[in-house]
């Protein structure tokens, strides 16, 4: 039996049908095409498919796409404004901050969620945000600093 | 699989007690969602518990906080006056996992999941916290210590749910702490874990305390040897070492790739040595 989801997706209503026992990372990927989600672990301890929802930064491979019924959610696709990319975004390419770019949508979302809460974080405390985000390319130096710079370049905005 | 979000608990009890095949309450998702992917459960009916909205709800009564089942841990962490009267609980709350995680996972879960390594059990033990069960038959409320019987397994019977937790009520003379042993300092499971809530009189002189173990038996357990000697002291060195000795007592740990036997007896004295000073400390006591 398919479920009917309503939900708002980066500030539009999106439609899909999914069903019951598929994730919301598989519905966003393959129902709404939002593929900046990415499958790494499936079990919540990679965070390459992290998202917000509702406010809150989650991981889509934990949630069932059903549970997103007049929902808000919020990816990487929704990141950038138009042509002008987010700070986070530009500070990783300036960077370098990723390799292969696997983890890097998640990556972002999850700096994003922690610079909306804290603009001007220590390296520890963007270390401990970003404790459930794996990297196997970048050894994790790069993206700290990158989400530094991004975080006093928001800061002087 | 069948999905279900009713918004109302009793349409959940009903729903649950007359589901045929294996049903499952969807708080947070945080574990039930992994296995289900890990192919351990095969769920014929899933109920999701976010649309009840007092389970959605964290409320300050006159007898203390109750925290609806469905409350993320985020949440809990963000909710100053609890961060204020259960500093330790909230300590426990936002160890389990990463930021995503706990963006999704809830104490009732916590405590259903029933895993001895669970880090808001011995903390909510400690609190003397009580669950507000619903069932079939009316509303039960039973002490957290009660719900967790073995490993994965509880003492819910068929058709209950967990609807709210309630900490009893604080003065600013009493607080807890929780503290785990953990190779890594994030994402990680205890393998020793600790909390310790403690009540001060006057002169800095325990009235009275609760001590919980974690990840050293087959549940958290409560440690009343160590409430027994704490009431009445201050915590000087002679107290300290007696705590760590009852709690070292009453641990029943097993040997695993994360500690052996030895180690986790051993880590248990000396966290519980370090939470109690960290309670005295947060209580006003002067060591």
């Amino acid at each position: 039996m398919s479920v009917m989801v309503r939900s708002k997706i980066n500030g539009d209503d999106i439609e899909f049908v999914c069903q019951p026992d598929e994730t919301l990372l598989d519905a966003l990927r393959d129902r709404a095409g939002l593929t900046g989600v990415k499958e790494g672990c499936g079990t919540g301890d990679c965070g390459a498919c992290s998202i917000m929802l509702d406010g809150a930064l989650v991981c889509s491979c934990l949630v069932l796409g059903a549970e997103a019924e007049g929902r808000s959610i919020e990816t990487v696709e929704g990141m950038a404004n138009g042509d002008q990319l987010h700070p986070l975004q530009q500070q990783f390419l300036q960077h370098a901050a990723l390799q292969c770019g696997i983890c890097t949508p998640g990556f972002l979302i999850a700096a994003k969620a922690l610079l909306d809460k804290n603009p001007d974080p220590s390296e520890e405390q963007v270390r401990y945000a970003l404790a459930g985000n794996l990297c196997r390319c970048t050894g994790y130096d790069k993206i700290v600093r990158a989400v530094l710079a991004a975080a006093k370049q928001m800061r002087k905005a | 699989m069948e999905y279900l979000a009713p918004d109302k608990t009793a349409d959940a009890v009903k729903i649950l007690a007359k589901a045929k095949g294996n049903a499952h309450v969807l708080a947070g998702g945080s574990d039930l969602l992994v296995r289900m992917k890990t192919g351990f459960i095969e769920p014929d009916l899933i109920v999701d518990i976010k649309r009840i909205k007092p389970m959605q709800e964290i409320k300050k009564t006159a007898s203390g906080f109750s925290i609806g089942a469905a409350v993320s841990c985020a949440t809990l962490g963000d909710h100053k006056p609890l961060r204020k009267a259960w500093p330790g609980l909230v300590e426990a709350a936002n160890l389990i996992g990463s930021d995503q995680i706990q963006g999704r996972c809830t104490i009732a879960g916590n405590l259903c999941n029933a895993s001895p390594a669970a880090d808001s059990i011995p903390a909510l033990i400690a609190a003397n916290a009580v669950a507000v069960v619903k069932g079939p038959k009316g509303t039960r409320r039973v002490p957290v210590e009660k719900i967790v019987t073995a490993p994965g397994k509880t003492s819910l019977k068929r058709g209950e749910i967990v609807e709210s937790i309630h900490l009893p009520k604080r003065t600013a003379k009493m607080a807890d702490a929780y503290l785990r042993f953990t190779p890594r300092t994030e994402m990680d499971i205890a393998v020793v874990s600790i909390a310790v809530n403690l009540t001060l009189g006057a002169k800095g002189v325990i009235t009275d305390a609760r001590v919980a173990l974690g990840a050293v038996a087959k549940t958290a357990i409560l440690v009343p040897a160590a409430t027994k000697l704490l009431k009445g002291n201050k915590l000087d060195e002679a107290t300290l070492d007696a705590l760590a000795a009852a709690c070292r007592a009453a641990c029943k740990p097993i040997d695993d790739k994360r500690g052996t036997v030895q180690f986790r007896t051993q880590v248990a004295g000396t966290l519980a040595k370090r939470a109690a000073l960290k309670a005295y400390t947060r209580a006003g006591g002067k060591v």
